[in-house]
């Protein structure tokens, strides 16, 4: 392949810049290589010679994946299976089975028609969503790469006909297709940069290096005759390990995890690579670290699952009731009863056989009562989640319109779960941030420049100034002289608010007036720079005094980074690929002020910058002469450079503190300025760097290098030591230059939402993938941390190869200690914040501590992990979930939130970023993380309330028929008659009674939208579970036995004996039965009339519709022709319609039936009302728009307390603002005290 | 509060038109026994040959405004029983088509190889006690039209269908039907086949269509046939006015008279509680966070 020129980048020798780690030694040691072949390491990849694996000792699976949960064959059965699973829909498989035989107690039909109905919509939702699951696996399947045929000659061939030993070629930016040992790259030196996002969600590049033997296979040619074996461990999920061998040209070469390619990883900022597969398909380890998905159910639901046991044994025992007293009076009385010719042919009333038709009726009862056990409760619950869930994706406010994309809820049994989440853990990377830096700030020389104002100021001006205008308004009326003077210091004491309340007003000013304005300074706009101060753009600071020292700050931000210019084509505008996008947001921002990185070579940084004497841009060029690498331990890059002129800079970046400790004493001259504005931004969630440099004499250097290049070359474990030294040696006396920041950029609207979640007294973590220094940042920016917060730092001691008994020792006295300080009383109003390493975790999560450190966990008022695998994330949530006991809501973006997603009780993925994993195993998807407060407070509230309140009136409902039923049984010595008509028990759960109930789990809202995201303490009806306690439950059973005696009692006696008509007439099993059902009709459609609080004309409509339309069904059916034992032959018309006793009874029954519900929630309602009732009250009386001062009071109260989001910071300085007026004033008194005048 | 005013009156009325009906009530079928069969009533009443008649005199306590009702009460009854309520065939008793129809009819479907018409248990139990009255020994006639149900006579029992093969059987149960009436017309099997819904229940016998006056006495002479010795049930004999609401049943008068009070005790009760305590409607600080002075 014939290289151009101009394609500078993959000339350069990376070896050259990455001094620390290009030697290694390439033998194998004796003691790894006789483990292959053991159990653990048996895998063998013969490279090159996939047929190989197509059959044999080595067959391995090829590389196509399969998350499906079913196949064609297996689907009906697996999912027949799981669908009986259910106790009660075994119960109702049973009825069916019966309702056949000549036990029946009711038709066939009625009875299989919802079993078919509730289990058919169940597997075709099951079907439904696994055909969308293979439908994902055949897109990825089909995805295509470049595979090695023989003879140099590489096609396209899709990802699923990878197998072992085959060599691909994989290009920039695809994906790898499964676990490859990295054989070459476009580079000369064997590097490549991988994106690992979907992995551990790191944002940053890492860098693979391949094995010096297999370097010189860069060319398709080449690979033809490549033959080699490679050894390794077994699939495991293991994603940052990896052991094995390689044998090649006869030699041995030891692999390690950096030759390791992993699937779902990117391939970045490289041309193409080439790469053995290792593991295929399901073998690899993002296959092997994901888990099946569980189906998960909500906590109502399972609620429900007892009340179905409760309901289970009331049925039984009712039903053991009716068959003893069956089999009593046909063993004893039925014998004298000649009418019934007992003479034993039917086995359910055979006297002689008494035990035995106590048994059938025993089986008979138990499907007459079924009324009880409502199978048309989970067909309406399903019904009921359906429409929700539509309520939800089509909620306009939670379309994103930039990416199109709306809520969607791809679990709907879950609705109701998402009013009682108490703990929300988050993702970093993708969901509160969007993986893009921007230069925002930066301190040169002692002084800030960028970014006026920060929110927090702003709105505690906003609140200060009302609160002052509140105090100036309470002084004019009494005006004396003590109060206005302390009306003035309250007014010179902060002159940083006032400064805030100018700030807020100019920036009101330049909103209105220069929107045009604006609007071309958004297309103009530099992604990565958001830096508005033109004390430094435009040249400007040419004139500062500083000048040299502010130079000498640019050149350091354009020559100290590891990035590489590209150009862009179209607009020839430099863009920028580096490790991380913070240094390309360095570059970016050097290129604003003038000094411009252009060419990068082997050995030299060329810059375009501004020559400060004569002002005009001239190209120079700086030798490169040494890189020292940024490293988490190190936290500082240094690089040597030398000018035109031959003189020698160190140029370094890094951690605040680390820089400072390093400076030489006359390098101190910025350090107290730029400390206080490097805590500024901290403060504000930037994420800072320091910047010195340090002029090297040439003798200094020379010694140094050949001691740097002494350490370099060493082989064994001295290396890193001697390395460490050598640039520890250098890295001192430096000139501090200042302090940069730049902004991990949140997504929109993250800091309201979370500040909206805290008061409605959610908790929320933070897993992130990345390091610690960023996360903390994120945190701050996202108003999780504070600076008057004690944060609690869980890390391991310096010393890695300890004994895991010696470490868990370490860190459970670590969590001891930190605990005792959270539980002790002087700290009861210091909020704390854990910060926690992965490394912790992975030894914590192992052992017995967790307990301890979730006990710690729960204390914090904020907790950040970082640096923590996909697995781990999982295990967290599963840990919170368990162990606490609360409901978990997972949020992510990527394929490493997957194991989190799926562990929380519930997953919400963000979609409309790359990669749909996240969204794949999500119970919700959101566009935007923002949504989540609406999908919450509003939507989650509200299904929670339907949903219960649904469960609870359905129970009520069926009790109140059911027991009917069993009641009636008292009275025809438990023969199992029935009172009803077939074609009324059949219409009441289908029609009668269920389109209120629908509507009422659809449509309820206790308040509307905005009232719930004005007041977030009613979410905490959800999290403290009032409306699904079993108080109620055992209150609404109750109330429902209640009202099935009332109704059933009442009737019998009105109807007893007595003509019911002026005709004489008596009431047969006809009339009682209709005028019953009548009641019953009445009673719970009116039930769930007191029920609903929030009326629309649907509601109305079904439920009146319910009622009347049970008197047109009465009346359509009576007019048709009789058939056998049908009751309800002209019976509204002829007998029922003309009685008043009918209609007096139903009032009777009606009014009766619900008199304690009534009572109850008026005497609720007056004298212990809850906040719901209240706020419907308040609004409608309109007291809202009368009384707004009050509306507006009731609104800050209602918001919980919490040490975490954004107006808890306002909260805290304002606090503190207080403190400090509070201390002056108490020092003013003293001295007015002390002085003569008063 | 708004109830208790509307129910009130609503228990008045009713109560005052439930004393408004005059019933008179005679239980016979211990007093029907004659003194030789005293202790063995069921050998009385299955011996086909015993004199079954047996007489009654009734008082009447008030006015009795025309028409009086006559029925028959039974008690201890399980027409609803379910192998009993079963046992029927409606589609043989709307046509003669249909006399083979005598699915659920068992164990009465047929009888001598042929099907029985009106087939089933309740046809087949039909009572068969049958009453005459005179006042001062002038014959009281009795309209044995017109108690059942329109409907039944005209669409459920048909006019072409005639008793066949009925009570042919080897037991006997009940009453014997006319083979020459069609089932239309005869009013007391429609009646009875009208299953009662409780084990206690009146029949509608027939009408007396002339007002009886106070204090005059009826004679009643009644053929005691039917058995309901064997399982100890008794016999009544009744016979009432009506007025709006029916028969003499005070039951739904007390019930709304009660409900009644409770509301406008339960009324009366929330004002005084109401005054004592007030609460203004949106009031804010009822609010939960207003409630707990620690806030949460």
């Amino acid at each position: 392949m014939p290289r151009t020129s101009g394609r500078n980048k993959g000339k350069v020798r990376w070896s050259k810049l990455y001094s620390f780690s290009c030697l290694r030694t390439d033998t194998v040691e004796d003691a790894t290589a006789q483990q292959f072949g053991g159990p653990g390491f048996t895998r063998v990849a013969f490279c090159n010679q996939p047929n190989l694996h197509k059959k044999g000792p080595f067959r391995y699976p090829n590389n196509s994946i399969s998350m499906t949960k079913y196949n064609f064959v297996t689907f009906l059965p697996k999912s027949l299976f799981e669908q009986f699973r259910r106790v009660a829909n075994l119960y109702f498989l049973l009825a069916a089975v019966l309702s056949v035989t000549s036990l029946a107690a009711f038709s066939p039909p009625s009875v299989i028609a919802p079993l078919v109905f509730v289990v058919g919509i169940s597997i075709a939702k099951e079907a439904l969503e696994d055909w969308h699951r293979f439908f994902q696996d055949l897109k990825v399947n089909s995805r295509t790469v470049k595979v090695h045929v023989g003879n140099g000659d590489f096609v396209d061939k899709p990802w699923k006909a990878l197998h072992v030993g085959d060599v691909v070629k994989v290009v920039k930016n695809d994906y790898f297709p499964c676990d490859l040992l990295f054989l070459s790259s476009s580079y000369d030196d064997g590097l490549c940069y991988v994106e690992t996002m979907n992995l551990d969600g790191e944002t940053n590049l890492k860098i693979k290096r391949c094995l010096e033997a297999t370097l010189a296979l860069d060319h398709d040619i080449e690979i033809k005759n490549f033959i080699a074996t490679i050894r390794c461990e077994d699939p495991n999920p293991n994603l940052y390990s990896f052991v094995g061998n390689l044998e090649f040209e006869n030699q041995l070469h030891a692999l390690s995890p950096s030759q390791v390619l992993l699937r779902d990883s990117k391939l970045r900022n490289t041309d193409y690579v080439y790469g053995v597969v290792i593991f295929s398909g399901m073998d690899t380890k993002v296959v092997q670290n994901s888990t099946a998905s569980p189906s998960k159910r909500s906590r109502i639901e399972k609620k429900m699952d007892y009340i179905i046991y409760l309901l289970f044994t009331v049925l039984v025992l009712i039903s053991l009731i009716s068959s003893i007293g069956s089999s009593l009076f046909t063993q004893y009385d039925m014998k004298d009863w000649w009418y019934l010719d007992p003479s034993g042919h039917d086995p359910l009333f055979n006297p002689k056989k008494s035990p035995l038709s106590g048994a059938l009726q025993f089986v008979k009862a138990l499907i007459l009562y079924g009324y009880l056990i409502p199978i048309s409760l989970y067909v309406s619950i399903e019904v009921v989640k359906v429409l929700q869930a539509m309520f939800i994706n089509r909620d306009i406010q939670m379309y994103d319109e930039e990416t199109c994309n709306s809520a969607e809820t791809r679990t709907s049994n879950l609705n109701e779960e998402l009013g009682q989440v108490e703990m929300i853990l988050s993702d970093k990377t993708g969901t509160l941030t969007c993986n893009q830096m921007e230069f925002i700030k930066c301190s040169v020389a002692g002084v800030s420049y960028g970014g006026a104002l920060n929110e927090v100021d702003l709105a505690v001006s906003k609140r200060m100034t009302v609160d002052l205008e509140k105090y100036l308004s309470t002084i004019e009326g009494s005006g004396s002289i003590s109060q206005s003077f302390d009306m003035f210091q309250f007014s010179i004491s902060d002159n940083s608010i006032q400064k805030a309340v100018k700030g807020e007003d100019n920036i009101k000013n330049s909103n209105i007036g220069n929107e045009i304005y604006a609007r071309v300074g958004k297309e103009s706009t530099i992604k990565g720079f958001n830096f508005k101060d033109e004390g430094l753009l435009n040249k400007n600071w040419i004139d500062k005094p500083q000048v040299s020292d502010i130079a000498m700050f640019f050149r350091v931000l354009a020559l100290c980074h590891t990035g590489i210019p590209v150009e862009d084509d179209e607009t020839r505008k430099l863009n920028y690929e580096a490790e991380s996008p913070e240094e390309v947001a360095f570059l970016i921002a050097s290129q604003e002020f003038g000094f411009k990185f252009c060419k990068r070579t082997q050995s030299a940084m060329v810059l375009k910058e501004l020559d400060l004497s004569s002002r005009v841009e001239i190209e120079r060029e700086y030798k490169l002469l040494n890189l020292l690498e940024f490293s988490s331990s190190r936290k500082r890059m240094s690089v040597i450079v030398s000018d035109e002129d031959g003189q020698i800079f160190l140029l370094c970046k890094g951690a605040d503190s680390i820089i400072f400790d390093r400076l030489a004493n006359d390098g101190k001259l910025y350090q107290e300025a730029t400390n206080a504005h490097l805590s500024d931004y901290a403060e504000d969630g930037l994420r800072t760097l320091a910047l010195a440099y340090r002029r090297i004499e040439p003798a200094e250097y020379k010694k140094w290098n050949s001691i740097f290049t002494q350490a370099k070359t060493t082989i064994g474990p001295e290396r890193e030591k001697l390395l460490e030294s050598a640039s520890e040696m250098i890295e001192r006396d430096m000139f501090l230059l200042g302090a940069v920041a730049v902004e991990d950029k949140l997504q929109k609207g993250v800091p309201e939402c979370i500040d909206k979640l805290a008061q409605a007294g959610l908790k929320i973590w933070l897993l992130t993938g990345d390091k610690q220094e960023t996360a903390i940042n994120i945190g701050f920016a996202c108003s999780l941390l504070r600076h008057d917060m004690q944060q609690i730092h869980l890390n391991l001691k310096k010393e890695v190869n300890k004994h895991e008994k010696v470490l868990k020792e370490d860190i459970l006295v670590q969590i001891e200690t930190a605990y005792q300080a959270t539980c002790q009383e002087v700290n009861k109003d210091t909020p704390f914040a854990l910060v926690v390493d992965g490394k912790v975790l992975e030894v914590v999560l192992q052992s017995d501590v967790r307990f301890q450190f979730l006990q710690l966990a729960v204390n914090c008022a904020s907790v950040i992990c970082c640096r923590v695998s996909p697995k781990q994330k999982a295990m967290i949530t599963r840990l919170v979930k368990d162990y606490t006991g609360k409901t978990t809501l997972a949020i992510g973006d990527g394929a490493n939130d997957v194991g989190m997603i799926q562990a929380a009780d519930i997953g919400v993925g963000i979609s409309g970023m790359e990669g749909m994993q996240a969204v794949m195993a999500s119970d919700f998807s959101l566009p935007q993380f923002r949504f989540l407060e609406r999908l919450l407070i509003v939507h989650g509230h509200w299904c929670y309330k339907r949903i219960s309140k649904t469960i609870l009136y359905f129970v009520y409902k069926n009790i109140v028929f059911g027991l009917t039923l069993f009641y009636y049984q008292l009275y025809t010595s438990f023969s199992g008659e029935v009172l009803y008509d077939d074609w009324y028990m059949v219409l009441f759960n289908v029609i009668l009674t269920s389109l209120p109930v629908i509507a009422l789990g659809v449509l309820e809202q206790d308040v509307s939208s905005d009232v719930c995201l004005q007041f977030p303490a009613l979410y905490q009806q959800g999290q403290r579970n009032i409306y699904f306690s079993w108080t109620r439950i055992i209150g609404w059973i109750v109330n429902a036995v209640y009202a099935s005696l009332a109704i059933f009692t009442l009737t019998i006696y009105a109807y007893s004996n007595f003509a019911f008509q002026k005709e004489g007439m008596v009431g047969d099993i006809a009339h009682l039965g209709a005028t019953m059902y009548t009641c019953v009709i009445w009673a719970v459609n009116c039930q769930i009339a007191l029920v609903i609080s929030h009326f629309t004309w649907i509601k109305h409509l079904f439920i009146w519709g319910s009622i009347s339309f049970w008197y047109i069904f009465l009346l359509i059916y009576g007019a048709l022709p009789p058939i056998d034992l049908q009751r309800g032959f002209r019976v509204l018309p002829e007998a029922l319609g003309p009685s008043p006793m009918y209609w007096l009874v139903t009032f009777l029954v009606v009014i009766v039936s619900l008199l304690p519900y009534f009572v109850h929630i008026v005497f609720q309602r007056q004298f212990y009302p809850m906040d719901d009732h209240v706020i419907q009250e308040i609004k409608h009386y309109r007291k809202d728009v009368t009384d707004s001062t009050m509306w507006l009071r009731e609104q800050k109260k209602s918001k919980k307390k919490s040490h975490i989001g954004f107006s808890g910071r306002v909260d805290a300085k304002i606090r503190y603002w207080k403190e400090q007026l509070r201390q002056k004033k108490q020092l003013i008194h003293r001295s007015s005290a002390s002085s003569p005048f008063f | 509060m708004l109830i208790s005013v509307i129910f009130i009156p609503i228990g008045v009325a009713s109560l005052l038109a439930s004393r408004d009906v005059v019933e008179i009530v005679d239980r016979y079928e211990t007093d029907c026994i004659p003194a030789n069969y005293t202790g063995d009533e069921l050998s009385f009443i299955q011996d086909p040959s015993s004199n079954k008649t047996c007489s009654r005199t009734l008082t009447v306590p008030k006015h009795m405004k025309q028409p009086i009702y006559v029925y028959y009460q039974l008690d201890n009854f399980y027409q609803n029983h379910r192998r009993y309520v079963k046992s029927r065939n409606d589609k043989q008793l709307r046509s003669a088509d249909n006399a083979n129809s005598t699915s659920g009819c068992d164990p009465e479907d047929r009888a001598n190889g042929s099907p029985i018409v009106p087939c089933g248990l309740i046809a087949w139990s039909l009572f068969n006690d049958t009453y005459n009255f005179s006042l001062n020994n002038e014959a009281l006639t009795v309209n044995t039209s017109g108690i059942s149900w329109k409907s039944d006579r005209d669409k459920k029992f048909g006019d072409n269908v005639y008793p066949r093969n009925f009570q042919n059987g080897t037991l006997i149960g009940g009453k014997r039907l006319d083979p020459s009436r069609p089932l239309s017309e005869q009013e007391d099997l429609i009646v009875w086949m009208r299953t009662a819904a409780l084990p206690t229940f009146r029949k509608l016998y027939g009408k007396i269509e002339v007002d009886l006056e106070a204090n005059s006495t009826i004679s009643v002479t009644l053929e005691n046939n039917y058995n309901t010795y064997s399982f100890g049930g008794k016999k009544k004999l009744v016979l009432s006015t009506t007025r709006w609401l029916g028969g003499k049943n005070d039951f739904l008068g007390i019930a709304y008279l009660t409900v009644g009070g409770l509301c406008f005790f339960l009324a009366m009760a929330f004002i005084v509680v109401y005054l004592v305590k007030p609460r203004q409607l949106g009031d804010p600080s009822y609010l939960s966070w207003n409630r707990s002075p620690s806030g949460h």
